[in-house]
């Protein structure tokens, strides 16, 4: 299977895991990451700016109408929802809050099944709450790969333990692991192109 | 969501193309050049919740019941927004705009988009703190007479108002936000002078024209759900609306950047996306 894209989603305790996950991807790592963060709406863009800083990759606040780009991070601005448009480009909406959150996970993972069919991975992280579960099971149904961060790992367990619940993920891992399944799964499909 | 395959999605696609093309045939509102995620993410979300098998037999609705077609105009149309939302661009606006806007005799205002009306109120309730508010002319516009209807009224509900009331405290708010409200059992009324130099007028950003020469037009999160091309048409609505040195402001994460129209402004602030048109 090709792969085009990654989403995550995270709630409480997000921010950690992040920055383990995305400071674990090695340089010339490909897939475009496309992540969701709950977090207050009155924040500024400190979290894209961190991980920009201190990881391999670029990390940055997403905005409207971006081309969706290899090797690029893009991390949903706080008080909007953001999705992912059929052309590879970036929407933000600030429509309803849904389970309590903008941005909101499943937003995020279900215009991506739209846009990414079954070329898409989508994970779920921490989280105090059960956004995702729903966008994870969509995913899945799509053919998409689906993981979830080992619950007894998680800092919040709700969301990972909903996720498993609700989309059955082909993966149950760690951090370290989710981070070295995406680097060999990238690291294949670029072998695989080349010869 | 069911299960997806390319060809299911292609046919949504097609679908989604031809209610489009029936709305704005039959009833004018045009929706063709929206973000098409947001568009199909909300038609969607209307299907899942009826007893249609598919956006084909929802068109059929749509075509023949004008009470439905409000429904889906509802959906269509994001009518979700606060009292000072995103405290920071008042702070921008009020030390950047409001002092250059003081020194003329008479102001007019385009809120362009102003949904149910709170932004519209937050604005009013800086120009009276500012002591503008009696010299000035605020158009707020909408095309969707529902929401028009909320704004006129100024009526919202009580359990907003601790949200609204820490927004207007940090946008810099000057007295305590109570004295600009009634509240009864539910709701808040806010204070009718308020309203006093307020038009709400229905205005379709997509179809309709240029309607008054204006110093300042504030157009946030309305232009993100437009494509390229419908945002482009709409900044050059908007440069031909301003008188030259006027001032544009759109939602933090807009941008003219991308516009012909660009080279026609000056960047006054770039975070808070307030831009002044250049005197030519």
């Amino acid at each position: 299977m090709n792969y085009k894209a990654i989403v995550i989603g995270a709630s409480t305790g997000g921010f950690y895991a992040l920055k383990r996950l995305i400071t674990a991807l090695p340089g010339g790592f490909e897939f475009p990451i496309l992540i969701v963060q709950h977090i207050s709406s009155n924040s500024d863009n400190f979290m894209a700016r961190y991980l920009d800083g201190i990881s391999k990759l670029t990390v940055k606040e997403a905005d409207e109408k971006e081309a969706i780009l290899p090797g690029t991070v893009y991390i949903a601005p706080p008080n909007y929802h953001m999705l992912v448009e059929e052309n590879f480009t970036i929407g933000l909406s600030t429509e309803e809050k849904i389970r309590y959150a903008r941005p909101s996970i499943d937003v995020l993972f279900e215009s991506a099944v739209y846009a990414y069919g079954n070329q898409l991975i989508g994970i779920v992280l921490t989280g105090a709450n059960n956004d995702g579960s729903e966008g994870l099971l969509a995913i899945k149904k799509a053919g998409g790969l689906t993981i979830v961060q080992t619950p007894e790992q998680a800092e919040a367990d709700m969301m990972p333990q909903s996720a498993i619940d609700l989309a059955k993920p082909d993966h149950i891992l760690p951090i370290e692991g989710i981070a070295a399944l995406l680097t060999s799964l990238d690291n294949n499909q670029k072998n695989s192109i080349t010869t | 969501m069911n299960n997806l395959t390319d060809d299911t999605n292609q046919t949504i696609n097609i679908e989604i193309d031809l209610i489009l093309d029936a709305i704005f045939q039959k009833y004018g509102y045009d929706f063709r050049n929206y973000s098409r995620a947001h568009v199909k993410r909300r038609l969607l979300h209307r299907l899942a919740g009826s007893h249609f098998k598919s956006l084909s037999q929802m068109q059929h609705e749509v075509l023949y019941d004008p009470s439905f077609f409000q429904e889906i105009l509802k959906d269509l149309s994001i009518n979700v927004t606060e009292m000072f939302r995103d405290p920071k661009f008042y702070l921008a606006l009020r030390s950047e705009i409001i002092p250059l806007l003081k020194t003329y005799p008479f102001i007019k205002v385009w809120h362009a988009g102003c949904s149910t009306g709170e932004e519209v109120y937050s604005f009013a309730i800086v120009l009276k703190e500012e002591g503008l508010y009696d010299r000035v002319q605020i158009y707020a516009t909408d095309f969707n007479r529902t929401v028009l209807d909320i704004a006129k009224k100024g009526i919202y509900p009580i359990n907003r108002i601790k949200e609204f009331t820490a927004n207007y405290q940090q946008a810099g708010g000057k007295q305590s936000f109570s004295d600009y409200y009634m509240a009864d059992y539910n709701s808040v009324i806010f204070d009718q002078s308020l309203k006093k130099n307020i038009v709400f007028a229905e205005h379709n950003l997509v179809t309709d024209s240029v309607f008054a020469e204006v110093n300042i037009i504030i157009c946030r999160n309305v232009l993100i759900y437009f494509n390229r091309e419908l945002q482009n048409k709409v900044f050059t609505l908007f440069t031909e609306s301003l008188i030259n040195g006027g001032f544009l402001c759109l939602g933090s994460k807009e941008t003219l950047q991308f516009s012909q129209n660009a080279g026609l402004y000056d960047v006054l602030n770039a975070y808070e996306k307030l831009y002044k048109k250049r005197i030519i």
